[in-house]
């Protein structure tokens, strides 16, 4: 009987939801939301797939110049810059809210390990560059400007928590060849250029390693950052 | 007067390349020079109401402007960050690099030494002061069609400008396209000076919209057929064809098989052309850089002007339907193809193909899907894409990009699936033209 009954519930179910199909979208800002929902997740979680970054959680200032960026080409991602190209700014601004508002804890990807690449060794180099930069090459640390967490300050630096090796890797060299521009004083640019390839792939294989401490952004004014950056109020 | 804050909502994707440009030569009987018709082309500022652009524009927009908008100048004379109407735009073409150039008016660097009369005569003949013979980049071919009192007014805004000091950029033309002389045997075979007439014993709206169509909106620059010499013999005007270089597919305007207006209202038609959307379909790819860059500016009346004469056009030249010998998916390809559409599709686009229009438009009788060229729909399932931002949509909804999702099967099997469901009378798509797509340009 119970086998049954299961499965009288599940054909209810799927004519219900077969019919309950509506013939109008949400007017949501989530439904309009849902082009970035193949590479970033539903909520801007991420994905599994290790080139995309979450985006939920991040300070909506940060993403909105990203958003900006990307728009104007400052920022090189031809599918990115395609998506974006008749957006105006308020909307960019709204669709960065939402995916700024979205719980941090729905952030997955480190805890089931996928953030790093199974290729890429965490040593202690990484961790001191991340604590303590390289003096001896003018790197700050990054903890100077995204927090002694990594957990970012609102509203226009991101935390560097919960994001492939891959990925932040890739932004490193983005930077360094020119394909990812900041606001001026681009101070990403002026870091990614001292760094080596080694350090990049030390630093970045580290950064993804973190167990993920799922935090909000720390709050404007938290600390002061020792270098000028654009992106900055 | 400049508005830098519309303007700086273009970004990357300039013109579409070559294909708006290059491609026109439209060919309509022309008669006698010099004859201005243009009572029912021409509206006067009194009839032309104000617009009311998106972003904070504080007066309204002189006629001048407006009909600028009209002609999308913008789009091809100005280089993304750069400052509009100086120009230096690359257009790359199959023949070699373009660069706009500076229309604003400074005199040494611009038109700024140019007089209305030279404004005109470079539109209606393709010739710039000094007799230099443009290249067809330069949509002359439509232009020609435009009243000298527009022409005027155009001249007017364009010289009100703030100028700009920015020396034209050298063309980068392959041997021997870098011989303008060539443009001679060009013009000879595409192009042909002319005025435009209206149809006796049609409205005035009929007129307006062809005035519109055939002139400063250049529509046939990319719907028409465009050969290797980058022309469009005259029977292929709106006859739809490959944009070059871009790989979109520009349908054409006069084959209702592949555009679809005519089961389209024109309220429909003229919401697709102004606000990107419509109950019917959305504009994407290049479409959707002509609406946000030009389409939406136009008041509706003109839009609709536009639309009952694109209608029109279904019944002035009938073509037989395209759609042959059509082969039949097998069964396995539809099964791959429904299971990809049911667990990425249907929750907007609905299991029964319908939609949720205008934010998800119906694939169901959706005429854009079917058409025998299939790199529009295996486009927009690999980039995906959001509608411009305009004042009738302005938080547009958005379609996600599935090429790093789906494997060239899986993406041939799903726009088979649309292609041939609920009716529609589409052709398979094979995986090895699935996979040639993701080489497709994203941006010009």
């Amino acid at each position: 009987m119970t086998l049954w009954k299961l499965i009288i519930l599940s054909l209810c179910l799927y004519e219900s939801g077969h019919t309950a199909e509506s013939m109008v979208a949400p007017d949501t800002i989530a439904a309009r939301a849902r082009g970035c929902s193949t590479c970033h997740g539903t909520q801007g979680q991420g994905t599994a797939d290790l080139n995309f970054p979450r985006i939920a959680g991040k300070p909506a200032g940060y993403l909105t110049h990203q958003l900006l960026n990307f728009r104007d080409g400052r920022r090189s991602y031809p599918p990115m810059n395609y998506l974006l190209a008749y957006l105006h700014d308020d909307y960019l601004e709204e669709l960065a809210e939402y995916f700024a508002a979205q719980p941090i804890e729905a952030v997955q990807p480190v805890q089931t390990g996928r953030a790093i690449d199974p290729a890429v060794k965490v040593g202690t180099e990484g961790a001191v560059l991340a604590r303590h930069g390289d003096p001896t090459r003018g790197i700050p640390a990054c903890t100077q400007c995204h927090g002694s967490r990594l957990n970012g300050l609102e509203p226009a630096i991101p935390g560097l928590i919960g994001l492939s090796s891959r990925y932040i890797a890739a932004q490193l060299v983005s930077w360094r060849v020119g394909t990812r521009h900041a606001n001026a004083p681009d101070c990403m640019a002026v870091i990614a250029a001292r760094l080596t390839d080694t350090q990049i792939r030390q630093v970045s294989g580290w950064l993804a390693a973190q167990a993920p401490e799922p935090m909000a952004a720390a709050p404007a004014g938290s600390w002061k950052t020792p270098i000028a950056c654009g992106s900055e109020p | 007067m400049e508005n830098t804050d519309r303007l700086r909502q273009r970004t990357l994707r300039g013109l579409p390349t070559f294909g708006r440009p290059l491609a026109a030569a439209l060919r309509f009987a022309c008669i006698g020079l010099g004859v201005i018709v243009m009572s029912v082309g021409a509206r006067s500022a009194d009839s032309n109401p104000p617009m009311q652009p998106l972003h904070a524009v504080d007066s309204p927009m002189t006629r001048g402007e407006y009909l600028a908008r009209a002609g999308d100048c913008v789009a091809c004379h100005s280089n993304p960050g750069g400052i509009p109407f100086a120009g230096g735009f690359a257009i790359p073409t199959p023949f070699g690099t373009l660069y706009s150039p500076n229309i604003t008016p400074d005199r040494a660097t611009g038109i700024g030494s140019w007089s209305a009369a030279q404004f005109y005569e470079m539109l209606h003949t393709g010739r710039s002061p000094g007799g230099t013979l443009l290249y067809p980049a330069m949509p002359f071919p439509a232009y020609t069609k435009v009243t000298r009192d527009d022409s005027n007014a155009l001249f007017s805004y364009l010289q009100s400008l703030r100028p700009v000091s920015q020396v034209n950029r050298q063309n980068e033309l392959r041997f021997p396209y870098d011989n303008r002389s060539l443009l001679y045997g060009w013009r000879a075979l595409y192009f042909t000076e002319g005025t435009f007439v209206p149809q006796p014993g049609r409205s005035r709206e009929f007129n307006r919209g062809a005035y519109l169509v055939q002139g400063l909106g250049h529509c046939a620059s990319c719907h028409s057929t465009i050969n290797a010499l980058g022309g469009s013999a005259a029977d292929s005007a709106f006859a739809g064809g490959l944009i070059p270089l871009q790989d979109w597919y520009a349908p054409s305007l006069t084959d209702d098989v592949e555009s679809g207006l005519g089961s389209w209202s024109v309220d429909d038609i003229a919401a697709l052309l102004k606000g990107g959307v419509s109950m019917r379909g959305a504009v994407y790819g290049p479409m959707a850089e002509v609406t946000h860059d030009s389409l939406q500016y136009l008041s509706i009346d003109d839009a609709k002007a536009m639309s009952v004469y694109l209608k029109s056009l279904l019944q002035l030249k009938p073509i037989a339907s395209k759609q042959s010998d059509v082969t039949a998916p097998s069964a396995a390809v539809i099964e791959r193809g429904q299971t990809v559409y049911a667990s990425r599709c249907a929750e907007c686009h609905r299991t029964d193909g319908r939609g949720m229009p205008s934010a998800y438009p119906p694939l169901a009788g959706n005429a854009s899907i079917q058409m025998d060229v299939s790199v529009n729909p295996l486009r927009m399932v690999l980039n995906g894409g959001y509608p411009p931002q305009t004042a009738e949509n302005a938080r547009p909804y958005g379609m996600p990009p599935f090429a790093q999702v789906l494997s060239d099967e899986e993406i041939a099997a799903v726009v088979t699936y649309i292609r041939v469901s609920w009716g529609n009378h589409g052709s398979v798509v094979t995986p090895r033209e699935a996979n040639a797509m993701r080489l497709a340009p994203l941006l010009d």
